[in-house]
């Protein structure tokens, strides 16, 4: 676990990039830590492994505090991946993986063979290992840089906007790739990132920072997205906010109602007799929707079915895109089980929606106290007044204090997934 | 103008003798120079103030005439290979300080602060990570300055050394062109093997820097094939 207390970092020109922060960061989850520019998130996350050095304050992985560690030795044990990759341009992609187990005195040899296996789990092949960094794709050079921060197995992770310069079909992949890796690996990851899609997809906890290095919420993404701490929370989290949070619920408690079903090959439905039929092929997958009436095209309209693991929020977008506005659903094997009317999804999405902002009020109040007031009110204003500013930051560290999520807050619970993470009690 | 082939093949034993002291003279002065400018200009990139100061007396260095170099150096060293050498390193240094300087400059920022980030010890950084990733920009430096040097020991005749440059004051002075013809032609021809042995060098030191020009679309092509 990394704890920071009260850690300040002013720079020498003046500027405050960290103020007062207080912040745990769970063992084996993800932390997301969110702003935008300037708001000293990577200062945050740099101060972990001493690149830079705290103004004031203690910050302690897994107990101890990092200052007082060889800094060389620290950073081995920490795994360092940056936007870009930073790879070593002189080096092959595979003696890049071998630097840390090389530095650890491994010997060439073994960290060799430590370095090709984690290409494998990092889906290149052998021969990318002989390549250099310029001749690999971007997407491939970051694979490589994560490959690069795990050889030599370290507990922690740091990971400073890994995905901010590849194109968003090929950022999508690494971060499907990161949540299957970290569910195998459960390590403690610190993530850096600006956009808020990654930090809902990734995190298990979000950390929003503001210009100034205030830390004003740190919660998880459901939490924060039904309850965001104040007006400024709310604009980071932008207009779609309520559509993120159903991207954390799956399907798999919409209920399944019988499909109106025509084999591929039989006589179609008889016009009038009830809208269109689901075509299925001899093994029970969904083809598409066929419409008897005449006029209609007589090839199936194509459908994508869904599993009970895809989101609220696919369901939703599928039931707009559907001529008959029902949704398709398959088991894991892709046989029909049913379908679904886009009225079930909108109001489950509305149920869900409810329950995820009662579920944070009561997490928040559980935190604060049942006396305290709604803290977004008091920081909404932004007055410089010392007043003003104390208050804030009274505030700030209040809803830094990372408390577990307890039982009765199951919106708060969050397990780091590939699938949507569902938080349970929706009914 | 004529060259008397039959002096050339007389003397063919004095030129190789010449030739050998020529490049000797000019290796070992750029070989001091590396020696000196890479301490240097590791200290120079480090500590802002010193860059400034350490360029600019390299460049005040260059500035006095060769001739001049060799006339202050007599009282310390004679007329000696010493005093040849020492020469031609002050000369040296202009060119790989600089080149060193702005070699270590162009090492990426972010592949500096991965070794950094990952563990890596400051000088272990500087000799694994910095220096060879520097060493095109310090190549092209040790390039120019063995070209330099080499066409530069000539100058040291008026000392009594020079190599292939006592053929042009034996030339001039019995106003018999056969020697100045060959003494040019073989500092040329040293210049040239020199700078080409240097390119190899380069070549075998950086495999990394080969095919820069490949996109990654070609390339996508080239494994497609292979």
């Amino acid at each position: 676990m990394i704890r920071f207390d009260a850690v300040n970092k002013r720079f020498p020109n003046g500027t405050t990039a960290v103020h007062d922060l207080t912040l745990e960061m769970p063992e084996g989850g993800v932390t997301v830590l969110v702003g935008s520019s300037g708001c000293g998130k990577t200062t945050t996350l740099r101060m972990i492994n001493r690149m830079v050095e705290p103004t004031s304050g203690t910050i302690r992985l897994g107990g101890k505090d990092v200052l007082t560690q060889d800094a060389a030795d620290l950073r081995r044990g920490i795994g360092y991946v940056i936007q870009q990759s930073g790879l070593f341009p002189h080096r092959t992609v595979l003696d890049n993986i071998a630097t840390v187990p090389l530095l650890l005195g491994w010997g060439r040899r073994k960290a060799r063979t430590r370095a090709a296996e984690l290409l494998e789990t990092v889906g290149l092949t052998a021969e990318a290992g002989r390549r250099y960094p310029h001749q690999l794709s971007g997407g491939q050079q970051q694979r490589v840089g994560v490959a690069r921060a795990l050889a030599a197995d370290p507990p922690v992770l740091l990971m400073d906007e890994p995905f901010g310069a590849v194109d968003p079909v090929v950022r999508t992949q690494l971060q499907d790739e990161l949540l299957r890796l970290q569910k195998d690996l459960n390590k403690t990851i610190v993530f850096v990132t600006h956009d808020i899609d990654e930090a809902v997809r990734l995190g298990d906890r979000i950390a929003v920072f503001r210009t100034g290095g205030h830390l004003v919420q740190c919660a998880a993404p459901a939490e924060l997205l039904a309850r965001p701490a104040d007006g400024f929370v709310a604009g980071f989290l932008g207009a779609e906010r309520e559509l993120k949070l159903l991207s954390l619920t799956t399907l798999a408690e919409v209920p399944v109602e019988r499909a109106r079903v025509v084999r591929e090959g039989e006589a179609p439905p008889r016009a009038g007799d009830g809208g269109p039929c689901l075509v299925v092929s001899a093994r029970n997958e969904p083809l598409g929707w066929l419409d008897p009436e005449p006029g209609a095209p007589e090839v199936p309209s194509p459908v994508r079915p869904l599993r009970d693991t895809d989101s609220l929020l696919a369901a939703l977008n599928e039931s707009i895109a559907s001529p008959t506005g029902l949704i398709v659903r398959v088991d894991a094997e892709g046989a029909l089980t049913g379908v679904t009317a886009r009225e079930t999804i909108h109001e489950h999405a509305g149920r869900r929606h409810q329950e995820a902002a009662r579920a944070a009020r009561k997490a928040q109040e559980a935190r604060e106290g049942n006396g305290r007031q709604d803290q977004g009110e008091e920081t909404r204003e932004g007055g410089e007044g010392p007043e003003a500013r104390e208050h804030r930051e009274a505030g700030s560290r209040k809803s830094a204090d990372a408390v577990p999520p307890s039982p009765a807050a199951p919106a708060a619970s969050a397990p780091g997934t590939s699938t949507p993470k569902t938080p349970g009690g929706a009914g | 103008m004529t060259v008397e082939w039959a002096w050339i093949s007389d003397h063919a034993g004095d030129l190789t003798t010449l030739t050998l002291s020529h490049l000797q003279a000019a290796l070992t002065a750029v070989l001091l120079g590396l020696l000196i400018s890479l301490p240097l200009a590791v200290l120079a990139h480090r500590v802002r103030p010193l860059r400034g100061f350490l360029l600019g007396l390299s460049n005040v260095l260059f500035t006095i005439p060769s001739i001049a170099v060799f006339v202050l150096l007599l009282p310390v060293s004679g007329l000696t290979r010493t005093t040849t050498v020492i020469g031609l390193t002050v000369y040296t240094l202009v060119v790989l300080l600089r080149n060193t300087v702005e070699g270590l400059d162009s090492v990426p920022a972010k592949a500096r602060e991965a070794a950094v980030a990952m563990g890596t010890r400051p000088l272990r950084t500087l000799l694994t990570v910095e220096l060879p990733l520097a060493l095109p920009v310090i190549m092209a430096g040790v390039r120019i300055a063995t070209v330099m040097s080499i066409s530069l020991v000539s100058v040291a005749t008026y000392i009594g050394d020079g190599g292939l440059g006592q053929l042009f004051t034996d030339g001039f002075q019995r106003d018999f062109p056969t020697p100045v013809a060959a003494g040019i032609v073989l500092t040329l021809l040293l210049a040239l093997v020199a700078d080409a042995l240097l390119v190899a060098v380069q070549y075998v030191l950086t495999p990394w820097t080969r095919d820069r020009h490949r996109r990654p679309g070609q390339q996508r092509r080239t494994r497609g094939r292979a």
